[in-house]
């Protein structure tokens, strides 16, 4: 207990600090001010000024965070909704061995995953040299280079495994008799699903939605490994940037606090109601 | 005609269309990785060009190969080092925190769920963010690399032996170890010769999940990492996956995803084994498959 407080609480009361903190006149590097009452809030004033202010560089970064993710979570639940469906519903015999190819993407690595993509879009890579063959484009086209396109699958495509797994679970217990007693009181396939089976299979998608969402406001690697770009860059990247750059400190400490208020009430949500179903599956 | 109209209405045909979508999704899912795989085969210096078979990336060329570059050479050590210790130091923690919340119950259990539920969805560049601030900032004793790297690891993973082992500890009962002391044996005794044998699946399960989840960590070690030399694998492609030429990257690579694998199966083969004959028995894959 003692060692989740201090690895856990205390990090938090550090960024606290730093975040309030004062800074080094000379060197620029973040001091901690560990005493609430002479906390200062001019990192937030700055962290503001640059989000919205007039020449803010920072507030473009967030919209398209949002943009990105919420055209990521869209996609990964359109391809993953029907896949897991189908594993639920119609794999018969063949289900372990296509749960073991569900879950194989995640005892690869993510660096991995990314890299197989970074070879396949490369200039000569695979997918040009596909393209081009076929005659779909006349030359090579710069996947790698700062394109939304290719950050946006990127993150599709590292994320969309929690989607499958979290939409399995909750496909998996839904009860087959009650789609059985549809189907006998006459209705379609259409009806049966729209009516019994998207309904009962609500809480999953919003666990779905919010295992693969949130993890990608803090995503920083994929973006530089598939654009590197800053006009792709994403808060995770403004966050990276600010960590390893010198003196700016006391503002990554005020974007993760940022981003840990934008992203605390789902967080809890989310727990809370996982807590509570494993609860009532308990009884 | 008819034919097709008797098909489209027919109410228990195979969804033909779902199930080339479930391949189409797994191909696209897989394919990219093994052709990664494969290329680290390559005899030439291109990644997407094949020149026939090779080892060469992995310790046939004399420079640049895995097994001769120094610095991938070091990745890969460190890697495998980090995953070891921390599994060393997280499952026996792991373990003595299951079955002491199992004796105390209470509050402190449901802090150890929601620490590993939190895990599923906070984005882990806010804990490695905070956790670097801490290791610069206060615990100055605790320098930036093997020693911060293994600290944070340890306190992240401590929640997989913590849950998995509790799991078993619930279906276990405590009947066999009170028929033990009633038997005579002292507690260690019973603790010793009569639990942690019943454990020791699920002791195995949570060690090979942290070995495999270690090995794939980024963002934490990245950040509590001091210098070249504490640099992981994983770090070693971030940094160099978008300029570097040669295979020997994906090669690298496809060792890391080998040992994360191996680590995998020899442990559902070990698993299986422990818990032959028992019935209800989840797989861990399955039981963490359960909790997300």
């Amino acid at each position: 207990m003692a060692w989740l407080l201090v690895l856990f609480l205390l990090p938090f009361y550090v960024v606290l600090s730093i975040a309030f903190g004062a800074v080094d006149p000379l060197f620029r590097t973040p001091v901690p001010v560990w005493n609430p009452v002479q906390w200062n809030p001019f990192q937030f004033e700055l962290l503001f000024e640059r989000v919205f202010g007039s020449g803010g560089f920072l507030g473009p970064a967030f919209l398209r965070t949002f943009a990105f993710v919420a055209a990521a979570s869209a996609i990964c639940l359109l391809v993953a909704y029907p896949v897991a469906y189908f594993v639920t519903r119609y794999a018969g015999r063949r289900k372990l061995l296509l749960l073991v190819l569900l879950l194989a993407p995640f005892w690869v690595s993510y660096m991995m995953r990314m890299l197989a993509w970074v070879n396949l879009l490369e200039s000569d890579g695979l997918v040009n040299q596909a393209l081009v063959g076929a005659g779909l484009l006349g030359a090579p086209f710069p996947w790698l280079a700062g394109q939304p396109v290719t950050v946006t699958l990127g993150l599709v495509y590292g994320y969309i495994p929690y989607m499958v797994l979290a939409l399995y679970a909750g496909l998996d217990r839904v009860d087959q008799r009650l789609l059985e007693a549809a189907r006998d009181l006459g209705a379609s396939r259409r009806r049966t699903f729209l009516l019994v089976t998207l309904p009962l299979s609500r809480q999953a998608i919003l666990a779905g939605l919010v295992i693969t969402a949130l993890p990608m406001f803090g995503d920083y690697f994929t973006n530089d490994l598939l654009s590197g770009s800053p006009r792709t860059s994403m808060v995770g990247n403004l966050v990276n940037d600010a960590v390893s750059s010198p003196g700016q400190g006391g503002q990554a400490a005020a974007l993760v606090l940022v981003l840990m208020a934008l992203l605390i009430l789902p967080m809890l949500a989310y727990v809370r109601a996982t807590a509570r179903a494993a609860r009532e599956a308990g009884r | 005609m008819p034919r097709l109209k008797r098909w489209l209405t027919d109410p228990w045909r195979r969804p033909r269309l779902l199930e080339s979508l479930v391949w189409a999704y797994l191909a696209w899912s897989i394919l990219p990785v093994a052709l990664a795989v494969w290329f680290s085969f390559n005899a030439g210096r291109s990644r997407s060009s094949w020149q026939g078979f090779s080892l060469r990336w992995y310790w046939q060329d004399p420079e640049l190969s895995v097994w001769h570059d120094p610095d991938l050479h070091r990745a890969l050590l460190h890697s495998l080092r980090l995953a070891v210790l921390t599994t060393l130091v997280a499952v026996p923690l792991g373990v003595a925190f299951a079955i002491g919340l199992d004796r105390w119950r209470g509050r402190i259990a449901g802090t150890f769920n929601f620490q590993m539920l939190l895990s599923f969805v906070m984005p882990e560049i806010i804990l490695a963010v905070a956790l670097l601030f801490l290791v610069t900032n206060l615990l100055k004793v605790v320098p930036l690399g093997g020693g911060a790297q293994l600290l944070g690891l340890v306190t992240f993973q401590l929640s997989y032996p913590v849950i998995i082992c509790r799991a078993r500890l619930l279906s276990i009962g405590g009947e066999y170890e009170e028929a033990a002391m009633d038997l005579g044996a002292s507690p260690v005794r019973a603790l010793r010769h009569v639990l942690l044998p019943l454990l020791a699946p699920a002791i195995f399960a949570s060690a090979v999940l942290v070995f495999a989840d270690v090995i794939d960590d980024f963002v934490l070690v990245r950040y509590l990492s001091s210098d070249a030399a504490t640099e992981p694998m994983s770090v070693k492609i971030y940094n160099s996956a978008r300029s570097s030429t040669t295979p020997a990257l994906n090669a690298l690579a496809s060792i890391m995803l080998a040992s994360s694998l191996l680590a995998v199966a020899l442990g559902t083969l070990v698993y299986r084994r422990f818990t032959r004959g028992e019935r209800g028995q989840e797989s861990a894959v399955g039981e963490l498959a359960v909790q997300v």
